[in-house]
């Protein structure tokens, strides 16, 4: 009988320190550096001529992925470890009205979203996601990397990817243009898909100039025109007038989700129909490290803990007097 | 000194023999892996950056591994020496399933060669998970081959060595206690930062370490059990239900800890109603669930507890429960999003149950030349 309620109690004991340990030692969400910088996507000024593709695949030294006979573009489908950025389609129903969510078509892209609690920073044993204090950039240093592709887990977007057919393979994920040997960013530039955005759907510049013009943006309706900058929010190249065709759907995406991203988007149609995934406010690494910091918290519960065991080990193995 | 002896006997039996084809069969897809790349074996892919090479050989093998950890609770905490005869054959198996889980996490390391960097301090991040696993995991294979010496050392017959290291010996039966503690419950908080990819079903972003450890040590004490049958039919052993029926009684206040925390998380976050609403996920988690209180029926009956059959069953039920848990948290209801699917090639399954043959062999090598098992006294 003494062991089970024995076990009882110590299996109790401990769930009960768990829980309330964890509640009183929460890690809060990292807030946004106050000079980071990012990128905004609008999905409704996109064309789908994926110019950013194929800017990111020159800068970035990766080659095009081909699918059938079509060689004019790059027709990657998804990220992988040749391609950092695409431009997926929505469609639904005959596809003809463009930013309709039905019957209608939208473009969405896909890159590193550049979060403000990075997911993959949090859960890599290795330091090999980093992000820049002042910038705000997420940075992979391959020459860290064991390659136990917890970040790819740890990632809300799926964004790291693994070189699989390789022998000798690193993971691969877009650095803003800021890695070592690029630094378009650190040099005073702006990022190559920004660049050469021919409607500036994808914008350069500071995360809190892009979040006041995507706000600016949520206050328009149908049928107002607007002029649109391309280029670096900041020292924008030339503008464009466009005509509003669809109201914004009022969500900017990255404001808050799991902590924020410093790369948003915006659209007329909800996110989760874009493939976004399904996000609370709450990063899962605050989450992640508020629990491992509550347990392993300067090591001090272990040290107890070992201090306590060899004392009880100690005990009954001398009493024991046999192996 | 212990009354444990060689067993002797042949080692290329048949079965050993079949092992041996099942181990090369595994040893050529690896080299495959090791040429070509990971993608040339496994069917990991983009969303799902862990097969069963993470899975299998390192989250459930090394559970399947606590038969040590169990025991030396059982003997070192709650001071039950009677449990004694079943520790070495329960350490053997620890130290080559955690050895064999470091391989395996070894190989699907994708930049292996830098897996060092794992101990440089300047490396380390303090806040991942992964780090903790696989230092504390490696620490504990040293631990383990440490507390195994004794039965090497009693082999070749170095006393003063063996006497010299039983006196330092608690201190390392004290770390071994501490480290699986610690890292089988990591291997639950694995899952929090993956978030939404994990099904609500087996999400819990408080309780995983609680549930991965009371399962752990759940599936430990089942194993000793397993082993010892296993080992009797075999080898023709001493009957031990006696003692197993015991470790059986720890087992269902254990089981009955992690169903009341498993269950409560459930229910106090609203979750019941997804038992029955989650289509392919509500069977799997209905079947996890019949896995785990299969044990507890039996367990708790003190007749079926005292039947060496009944008792093995539960302690079976009981390893496919916790393996079946890990496997439907972190593969088979894990969704990182549309466009994603993963199941495990040929040539990754081949890999894994090499390496599970290579256990198997060296098993069977040590326990016939070292002292391991308790021989017969009819013998
Ligand atoms: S999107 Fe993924 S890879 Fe990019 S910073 Fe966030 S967690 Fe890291
Ligand atoms: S794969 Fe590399 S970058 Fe990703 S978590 Fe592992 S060590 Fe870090
Ligand atoms: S910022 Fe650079 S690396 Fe990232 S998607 Fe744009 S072009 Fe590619």
């Amino acid at each position: 009988m003494m062991d089970r309620r024995s076990f009882l109690k110590t299996a109790t004991l401990g769930t009960a320190a768990a829980c309330v340990s964890t509640v009183a030692e929460a890690r809060p969400n990292l807030e946004p550096s106050p000079e980071a910088v990012g990128m905004l996507y609008d999905s409704t000024l996109c064309v789908g001529c994926k110019a950013c593709v194929s800017a990111c695949k020159e800068t970035n030294s990766m080659d095009p992925v081909i699918h059938g006979g079509n060689f004019q573009y790059d027709s990657a489908m998804d990220l992988s470890s040749d391609t950092l950025n695409v431009i997926k389609v929505y469609s639904n129903g005959t596809a003809e009205v463009k930013d309709s969510e039905t019957d209608g078509f939208a473009f969405e892209k896909r890159s590193c979203m550049h979060c403000v609690d990075p997911g993959c920073v949090s859960v890599c044993p290795v330091t090999a996601m980093r992000k820049d204090p002042l910038t705000g950039i997420v940075t992979h240093h391959a020459d860290a990397c064991i390659g136990c592709r917890t970040c790819m887990g740890g990632c809300p977007y799926n964004v790291p990817q693994f070189e699989y057919d390789e022998a000798f393979g690193r993971i691969q994920k877009c650095q803003m243009c800021n890695q070592e040997g690029v630094e378009r960013i650190s040099k005073g530039g702006m990022t190559a898909c920004a660049e050469v955005c021919p409607t500036g759907a994808t914008l350069f510049g500071p995360r809190t100039q892009l979040l006041e013009e995507a706000k600016r943006r949520m206050t328009l309706k149908e049928g107002d025109t607007y002029n649109y900058p391309r280029g670096d929010i900041s020292k924008p190249d030339s503008y464009h007038e466009k005509d509003l065709e669809a109201n914004y759907h009022n969500h900017v995406w990255g404001e808050k989700e799991a902590g924020g991203t410093n790369v948003m988007h915006i659209s007329a149609i909800p996110f989760d129909k874009l493939g976004m995934p399904p996000l609370e406010d709450r990063s899962y690494a605050s989450m992640s490290e508020t629990l491992q910091h509550t347990l392993y918290k300067g090591m001090a519960l272990p040290a107890v803990a070992l201090a306590g065991l060899t004392y009880m080990v100690k005990r009954n193995k001398d009493k024991d007097g046999e192996e | 000194m212990s009354q444990a002896k060689p067993l002797g006997g042949t080692i290329f039996t048949p079965f050993f023999i079949a092992m041996m084809v099942v181990f090369a069969i595994g040893m050529y897809f690896l080299g495959v892996r090791f040429m070509n790349g990971i993608g040339a074996v496994a069917n990991i892919n983009g969303g799902y950056p862990w097969g069963i090479w993470v899975v299998y050989d390192v989250v459930i093998g090394t559970a399947l591994a606590c038969g040590g950890y169990a025991l030396a609770i059982t003997i070192y905490l709650f001071n039950k020496g009677q449990y004694h005869p079943l520790m070495r054959a329960a350490l053997l198996a620890s130290l080559l399933g955690y050895a064999l889980g470091g391989v395996g996490a070894f190989i699907d390391m994708g930049r292996y060669w830098q897996f060092y960097h794992l101990m440089m301090p300047k490396h380390m991040n303090f806040n991942s998970v992964m780090l903790e696993v696989g230092l504390c995991v490696a620490t504990y294979i040293l631990v383990l081959i440490i507390e195994f010496a004794p039965a090497f050392l009693e082999r070749i017959g170095a006393k003063g060595l063996l006497k010299a290291l039983d006196k330092v010996l608690f201190l390392f039966i004290a770390i071994g206690i501490l480290l699986p503690t610690m890292h089988q419950s990591s291997l639950g908080s694995f899952l929090v930062a993956m978030g939404y990819k994990i099904s609500p079903l087996w999400q819990s972003l408080y309780m995983q370490p609680v549930l991965a450890l009371l399962t752990a040590l759940c599936m430990g004490f089942s194993i000793v059990i397993f082993e010892a049958s296993m080992s009797k039919a075999a080898f023709d052993l001493d009957d031990e239900t006696h003692l197993l029926s015991k470790i059986g009684k720890i087992i269902v206040g254990l089981l009955t800890a992690y169903l009341v925390v498993r269950f409560g998380e459930i229910i106090v976050h609203g979750k019941f109603g997804l038992i029955f609403t989650s289509g392919k996920n509500s069977v799997l988690f209905i079947l996890e669930t019949a896995l785990f209180v299969i044990p507890l029926v039996i367990l708790t009956s003190e007749k079926k507890r005292n039947n060496p059959s009944t008792l093995l069953w539960a302690a079976v039920s009981m390893l496919f429960a916790g393996s079946l848990y890990r496997f439907n948290a972190f593969l088979l209801t894990y969704n990182p999003g549309p466009g994603y699917s993963y199941f495990p090639s040929v040539g990754e399954i081949m890999v894994t149950l090499g390496i599970i043959a290579f256990e198997v062999m060296t098993y069977i090598v040590l326990v016939k030349t070292l002292p391991v098992l308790h021989k017969p006294k009819h013998a």
